[in-house]
């Protein structure tokens, strides 16, 4: 691995995500009158992750299959609004249950 | 004059800031074994976990280091994706006590992420340095460890268990983005509008082309500004 390129790339990285976050904390002291930006800003995280999970989630396990159990059961417990972990670890624990039941159907 | 007291207590903080680090672990625990098994380093993903402290931005990240993208397109790709926290920070600076110095808020700053903020605010009255101070110690460090453990433990864990956690990240995003959209109309058809459009990007001939990162730029920008036409939040919050 090129590590100074590796180095810059993080230093892109930190920089620009601590810059997004000082910036408005330290010197942006009156408060934003737009209100087309105001909204915009505030269906930023919805977007952003919406965009980011799907499709991406569909191939984040060895199977396409395995991937939509784990889904079905994130949105369902996020539907009844569990906590961060209980979805996360739940979604991860469908995957491995869905892949060895493939696993056994496959291998009869 | 009556006033709320401030939230000022580290060990108020720290106690609430464990479920969040817990919460963390398996997050981070994910980005490190997909950092080491992408090819780098076990250092280099607990260096970008230590200094950069974001879920999303670090894997999108993740995948740009590994496809040699320009330093532009990932300049523009954690803009994108963090730009939330633009907004988050912005609250918070109304939020945090009068007491606490330009320094100080610049500190804050780089602890504040979705689940500190979201702690942070949820405080009645203004709340002090100290308290911000314990809420971000056991998130960062989790946040590291995490990384770590996830990291060197890459190569001794089983297909399965790897294929199983790959999902963790995303099972996070979902826990929250689906309570708004559940209960507002406008964040739902934001929320589909985005989706709808990465899939189109990820399936369709050409647009399949278009690097990940600023698939997510298009996404995000096209359909909030979406939202923000046809359904412009109320001014009084």
């Amino acid at each position: 691995m090129d590590i100074p390129k590796f180095l810059c790339y993080v230093l892109v990285m930190a920089g620009v995500t601590y810059l997004i976050r000082m910036l408005p904390l330290a010197i942006f002291q009156k408060k934003i009158e737009s209100r087309f930006v105001k909204s915009f800003l505030f269906y930023v995280p919805y977007a952003v992750l919406g965009a980011m999970t799907f499709p991406a989630i569909l191939s984040s396990t060895s199977s396409v299959w395995s991937a939509i159990a784990g889904l079905a059961v994130a949105v369902a417990l996020a539907m009844k609004e569990k906590g961060l972990l209980t979805v996360a670890m739940s979604a991860c624990g469908t995957v491995f249950v869905a892949e060895l039941i493939l696993r056994f159907c496959l291998g009869q | 004059m009556e006033q709320t007291p401030i939230v000022n207590s580290y060990t108020k903080g720290f106690r609430d800031g464990v479920p969040i680090a817990l919460g963390y672990l398996s997050v981070s625990f994910t980005f490190g074994m997909m950092a080491v098994s992408l090819g780098l380093p076990v250092w280099g993903a607990v260096l970008i976990s230590m200094t950069n402290l974001t879920s999303a931005g670090q894997f999108a990240g993740l995948s740009l280091i590994v496809s040699g993208a320009p330093m532009v397109e990932m300049a523009l790709t954690q803009l994108i994706i963090n730009l939330r926290y633009a907004l988050m920070s912005l609250s918070l600076s109304q939020k945090l006590d009068k007491s606490v110095n330009t320094f100080e808020r610049c500190l804050i700053a780089f602890g504040n992420t979705d689940e500190i903020f979201a702690v942070s605010s949820g405080q009645k009255g203004a709340v002090g340095k100290r308290y911000m101070a314990g809420l971000i110690t056991a998130p960062y460090f989790g946040w590291a460890l995490g990384t770590l453990i996830g990291a060197a433990a890459s190569t001794i864990l089983p297909a399965s268990i790897r294929s199983a956690l790959g999902i963790a990240i995303y099972g996070m995003f979902i826990a929250i983005i689906i309570p708004p959209a559940k209960h507002l109309k406008s964040v739902r058809i934001v929320l589909l509008f985005s989706v709808g459009l990465s899939c189109l990007f990820a399936w369709a001939p050409l647009l399949r082309s278009v690097s990940s990162g600023f698939v997510i730029i298009i996404c995000t920008i096209l359909a909030a500004a979406f939202g923000a036409k046809f359904f412009p939040i109320e001014e009084a919050e």
